[in-house]
């Protein structure tokens, strides 16, 4: 993600803005793989600053205290995605980000937490909050750098599966006897 | 490369390839019959089966647009995707988890058994246990069912030790890894299973059985068979006589093709098979194709499903190994002391952040949600399945306003809980948490039904024409030359995972077809 190319291409398309941002937790999962502190998402259609709003919306429908930024990008990529595809999809954003600005009267992300949160209490039936959520909920847990946070260990058939690498490994309860859990080998 | 024209009216034309139709195509040629094979998805193997939620259930799901109705959840959860079931060749052998299981004999006689159920319409399947069972035994044979024919069990996995354990302090004495369509050796052909943790993405190691790498390719080499992928079927055509004389199918680019046949086998699944024959209405069949008795759709069943997640305090890691391979079947008996009638397997399962995600709490966000994901590795997960009753007025209709893209009306699945389902899932939930809680669950969470796997009913079986759609060899009433050969015959659905019946009713219908050819009976 770190490979931003201010290429042609990317001049050309104009209107796409560029999610950046810095790992937070230095010795988290993602931040062992990744080989830079520092990353960048490339946005089609969202400018930066819609990007960046988003991305705290994002946070605030599916917190997790713990997780990068550089996960929620995903979400806000597959956004970006949308709004590429279906010309209703920006303005649908635009909108209900002022809308969330008028109910907060100035500035949504410059309020406390728990005011964010409250405010999207009250637009959760909204077709901007649903279209976020619904989208966020296919995207956000779907990506190898939320795997890395969650432990989970992603595909396995390149590692020969989890037979040799711990599909049996619970020790904090007796194992179940040959009879009802037959070993693996004869 | 066998090939047939689209003339030669000699053909078996069989519509889908999964656990029916791949099935009855293989044990058709195998005795010389010529097959066409009609698959409206296209064909992967296991070096193309994807070890990733989403891009895997995009590359095999049956997506196409349907509409539900209703009083069950998914029709507030997921209003187009009533089932999660496949258009690949293979069918959702490809997505199935491999349990097989047989039904209990007083299944087949679920009215006898339960009595008047008010609200249901059930009645006894016109076939028997007794009847049924050496075709099971040739269907585990086939499909290598882990503890028949001396195959050893599968090794349980640390989802299925939390289940174990649980299990027998809550006192249950039936709990193992169960009868699985599963590789636990290298056998036929196939490798053993290595716990990859993705049956339900389509088995990379062949381990599982499908259709796909055993009766397609089987059937192939006999040199009877002509597989077309990406042939969707829109209509089946009659001859004055009422005798059903081809199958009009779409091809890739949208094009359609008429193919005749001899005999024709609907094997589309549950909700394809009956949208099917109601688009198939003709002056002679002012309601659709063998719909004489009015039945094609109604007892539509899906089983009375739910999910039990626990949280615990010490790592599991669910996802690690054979998804299904664990099993409680002491709730699975006739006691209506419990407040029901049918009982309910429970069986182990896990899914991926992907699918957690999405179905854990449709529609849910928030600390309560986003807290369980973060204990995403320390989460144990058991799916319950039991008998649902079938109700007239639980059916498939056209949709009256959604067309597909050949321009042709999408199935609508209606669906309402009957009492019974709601109270075998209530204790269902009940014991499933109690399960867990005898091993020290922090929290246990009940998760609603997924769209539906097991889909079954839409043209059961009957002794009477007038109660059902076909007699006990999957045979039209109506039209002794068109055969239903999937989960939609099943008179009630039994507890059980429907697909070693299908296998099964499938072998027995082949062996019935090849003997109605020769004696010219069908």
């Amino acid at each position: 993600m770190q490979d931003v190319k201010i290429n042609r291409r990317r001049f050309l398309q104009g209107s796409g803005g560029l999610l950046l941002g810095t790992l937070i937790f230095g010795s988290g999962p993602i931040a062992l793989l990744a080989p830079s502190r520092s990353w960048a998402m490339e946005m089609n259609t969202l400018s930066s600053d819609v990007a960046a709003k988003l991305l705290l919306v994002i946070r605030r429908i599916y917190p997790h205290d713990r997780m990068e930024d550089a996960v929620y990008a995903f979400a806000v990529k597959a956004l970006d995605e949308r709004a590429s595809t279906d010309p209703s999809v920006l303005p649908l954003l635009d909108q209900g980000l002022s809308d969330l600005d008028r109910l907060a009267g100035g500035n949504w992300s410059s309020l406390d937490e728990t005011r964010q949160v409250t405010l999207l209490e009250d637009i959760q039936h909204s077709d901007f909050f649903v279209l976020i959520r619904s989208t966020s909920v296919n995207s956000l847990y779907s990506n190898e750098l939320a795997y890395q946070h969650f432990g989970y260990e992603g595909a396995s058939f390149p590692k020969g599966g989890y037979l040799m690498r711990g599909f049996n490994d619970l020790k904090w309860l007796p194992a179940a006897p040959a009879e009802a859990s037959p070993s693996a080998f004869s | 490369m066998t090939t047939y024209s689209f003339d030669d009216d000699s053909v078996v034309v069989i519509i889908g390839s999964g656990a029916g139709g791949g099935t009855l195509a293989n044990e058709l040629c195998q005795k010389g019959v010529p097959v066409v094979l009609l698959e409206a998805g296209e064909r992967q193997s296991s070096a193309t089966f994807i070890n990733d939620e989403w891009p895997s259930f995009q590359q095999l799901s049956w997506g196409d647009t349907r509409t539900t109705s209703g009083t069950w959840q998914i029709a507030k959860d997921f209003p187009n995707l009533p089932a999660w079931i496949c258009k690949t060749v293979g069918g959702t052998t490809t997505h199935w988890a491999g349990a097989s299981i047989r039904l209990q004999e007083h299944e087949f006689r679920a009215r006898e058994t339960y009595g008047e159920v008010k609200g249901a319409n059930l009645l006894d399947w016109p076939l028997t246990l007794p009847e049924l069972e050496p075709y099971y035994t040739r269907a585990e044979d086939k499909m290598g069912v882990t503890r028949t024919n001396d195959i050893p069990g599968l090794p349980g996995n640390n989802n299925f030790q939390v289940m174990y354990n649980g299990a027998m302090k809550l006192g249950y004495k039936h709990c193992s890894t169960g009868r699985m369509a599963i590789n636990s050796r290298a056998r036929a052909g196939r490798a053993q299973c290595m716990q990859l943790g993705f049956c339900f993405q389509g088995c990379k190691m062949g381990a599982k059985w499908s259709t796909l790498y055993t009766e397609i390719p089987a059937a192939e080499a006999t040199g009877k068979l002509e597989l077309r992928t990406q042939a969707h079927a829109v209509r089946i055509e009659h001859d004055a006589k009422g005798r059903a004389s081809s199958v009009v199918y779409a091809d890739a680019k949208g094009q359609l093709h008429r193919q005749k046949g001899r005999i024709i086998a609907i094997a589309g699944n549950a909700i394809e098979t009956p949208r099917l024959l109601l688009n198939s209405s003709s002056t002679l069949f002012p309601h659709g194709l063998a719909n004489g008795s009015g039945m094609v759709g109604k007892h539509y069943m899906r089983h009375t499903t739910g999910s039990v997640f626990a949280e615990f305090s010490d790592p599991v890691h669910f996802y690690r190994g054979t998804i299904m391979a664990g099993l409680i079947s002491d709730e699975v008996h006739f006691n209506p002391d419990r407040g029901f009638v049918g009982g309910y397997e429970m069986e182990t399962i896990s899914l991926g952040p992907s699918f957690m995600a999405a179905f854990f709490n449709p529609g849910a966000w928030g600390k309560d949600f986003t807290r369980v994901m973060d204990n995403y590795t320390h989460l144990a997960g058991m799916w319950l399945v039991g008998e649902d009753m079938p109700r007239e007025s639980n059916r498939i209709t056209l949709s009256d306003n959604t067309k597909d893209r050949f321009g042709i009306p999408v199935a609508n699945v209606h669906y309402d809980d009957h009492p019974n389902d709601i109270a075998m899932r209530e204790h269902a939930f009940k014991q499933g948490s109690a399960v867990y809680e005898a091993v020290g669950a922090l929290k246990t969470h009940r998760v609603p039904p997924y769209p539906s796997t097991h889909n079954m009913g839409t043209c059961r079986m009957s002794l009477k024409e007038a109660d059902g759609v076909c007699n006990k060899h999957g045979q039209c009433h109506e039209v002794p030359n068109l055969f239903i050969s999937d989960g939609s015959q099943f008179t009630t659905s039994g507890a059980e995972n429907p697909t070693l019946t299908i296998v099964s009713l499938a072998i027995r219908q082949a062996d019935y077809i090849v003997e109605a050819l020769k004696a010219k009976a069908a």
